[in-house]
């Protein structure tokens, strides 16, 4: 048996979790317990088998009020790849104006994941 | 006061979550509001805040700090608020007039609520009094996260976070992201103030460590920073002879607290509370000024925008009821909310003995595991809520019901 705390991130209740396993961690090996959402149970194992994190960062932004807006991968990644992901949108600058959802890069780091606009950026000259 | 002065039902000071929050509700029961922030941009500290964890409890979705203040500014547009951004307000009068000013433009506006949600800024290297001379390189972790996702400056290369606030953990992270070797993070308490997940997913996940019980004893570098002493601390916060310790760095950021920013609130004549350096409200978040409302974190400080918002809608619905005169006529009888055991302080302080529904946001004094904490009413058990983890870094909230009022003469919140 396999026992091990770790705690939940996927919101901000932050719940501690108590996770024990059998042998090799799966669906039907792992019991988690202090988990206050069934989310807890599936970040657990995703956690133990392949962790993953959404990457929220800065890009440059050509022409616009601001120099930079941030994004964010649509979806958490693998967290050996954000480090990959972080330095392949350093290489991407975008024209404002910009706004939240515009998609600035698919399938970050070969993750299968894009790259969206969080805050929108208008152009200097004030044209959204 | 000039007679010209604009009347307007719901004045909202301050555009962050709290206040947009406010101003929504307060529109949307009917009021005519005015929103007054002094940037540019609407949505406070948010727009700076580009992590995710956001918008759990106000829109049941995971957002970043932009993507909520996008949000809340389009509520608050919807509900008919008018907002006057880049412009300050210069005075409040405990008569609710106002005056305000923007680039080439004074003007003033007459109240019948005003709805305080200026937020709060950041303890500096000042308040803490670390001895040595003051080269560049020392910034509030605040400071720093404005830099680096606001205006594109690299901040540094070799950096140590002094405190384990929630900011510096994030900056912790985002700066390793940007490249920068993030050292450590020192925290004078022997428990981090941070929340536990940002200890996870900011430190752990980078190898950065913790130093619980130190703090910076000296710093050092003329023009630029070069290095800190650092040294362990006992409990009574002395520093323990034979521990210090050098960390070379050229980047010192401290996340060592927030204050409220309530310089207008204090010449309008509201009292603050001294432990919460906030004003005293009752459950309406009414303040000791007939028709000045407070609420987020110019009212006490909070751990997550989305209860800031909550505070901010209810005082919103407040304000819009004083305003259009649906509040009780004669005032309601108000008794005192207190901290009883193992509790800090409880906000609202007072509450009106026949109010039936109750929002109390409290913490704890010291950290611990499975606590109870209970509402007393004249010493009978009014609510009561198990708390796994009591931390002081994370407030507790309790919804309180009573179909007839609670109808004692003294509340009091106190910790099993």
């Amino acid at each position: 048996m396999t026992q091990k705390r770790m705690t939940c991130i996927l919101c901000p209740n932050g719940c501690d979790l108590d996770v024990a396993y059998h042998g090799e961690p799966s669906g039907q090996t792992l019991f988690v317990q202090g988990n206050l959402c069934p989310k807890g149970e599936r970040y657990a194992l995703e956690e133990l088998l392949h962790p993953k994190r959404t990457l929220t960062t800065s890009i440059l932004v050509r022409g616009g009020a601001q120099p930079q807006t941030s994004v964010k991968t649509a979806a958490a990644i693998p967290r050996e790849t954000l480090h990959r992901a972080r330095d392949a949108l350093r290489a991407i600058a975008i024209d404002a104006p910009v706004e939240i959802g515009d998609i600035v890069a698919r399938d970050i780091a070969a993750t299968g994941v894009d790259v969206v606009v969080t805050r929108r950026v208008r152009r200097t000259d004030g044209v959204r | 006061m000039s007679r010209r002065a604009r009347e307007i039902d719901v004045v909202v000071i301050g555009g962050g979550p709290a206040g947009l929050a406010a101003a929504a509700s307060a529109a949307a029961a009917g009021a005519n509001v005015v929103l007054v922030d002094r940037n540019p941009q609407l949505g406070g500290i948010l727009n700076q805040c580009i992590h995710d964890g956001f918008g759990l409890h106000a829109f049941g979705e995971l957002l970043t700090g932009p993507e909520f203040a996008a949000r809340s500014i389009e509520s608050a547009l919807q509900a008919g608020v008018e907002m006057h951004s880049d412009t300050l307000v210069a005075e409040l009068t405990p008569k609710r007039e106002l005056i305000c000013t923007s680039t080439g433009t004074r003007y003033g506006l007459r109240a019948s609520s005003v709805v305080l949600a200026m937020g709060c800024r950041e303890r500096t290297r000042g308040m803490l009094r670390i001895p040595g001379e003051r080269p560049a390189g020392v910034y509030t972790a605040g400071t720093a996260q404005w830099l680096t996702n606001m205006a594109n400056v690299r901040v540094g290369r070799r950096i140590l976070v002094l405190g384990s606030g929630d900011i510096g953990l994030i900056m912790a992270r985002r700066l390793t992201w940007e490249g920068a070797d993030v050292v450590g993070v020192v925290e004078l308490l022997p428990y981090a103030s941070g929340l536990p997940r940002n200890i996870t997913q900011c430190l752990e996940d980078y190898d950065i460590p913790l130093h619980l019980s130190h703090s910076v004893l000296c710093i050092h570098g003329r023009d630029r920073l070069e290095g800190v002493t650092v040294c362990r601390f006992d409990e009574q916060r002395r520093p323990i002879p034979g521990t210090a310790f050098d960390v070379a760095c050229d980047t010192l950021l401290l996340s060592v607290g927030l204050i409220p920013e309530n310089e207008i609130s204090r010449r309008a004549g509201v009292k603050l509370d001294r432990t919460t350096s906030g004003a005293y409200v009752d459950d309406r978040y009414m303040t000791n000024v007939p028709g000045i409302f407070s609420c987020g974190n110019v009212l006490h400080i909070h751990d997550l925008a989305d209860w800031a918002a909550e505070e901010g809608s209810r005082a919103g619905r407040s304000a819009a009821a004083h305003a259009l005169g649906r509040a009780a006529a004669v005032d309601l009888e108000q008794v005192r909310v207190e901290p009883g055991a193992g509790i800090r302080y409880v906000v609202p302080q007072t509450a009106a003995r026949a109010a039936r529904d109750l929002l109390l946001s409290f913490r704890v004094t010291e950290p611990d595991d499975h606590r109870t904490a209970e509402v007393l009413a004249d010493g009978r058990v009014l609510a009561a809520q198990s708390l796994r983890h009591a931390h002081p870094a994370t407030m507790v909230q309790m919804p309180i019901q009573c179909a007839g009022g609670f109808d004692a003469a003294r509340l009091e919140v106190r910790l099993l």
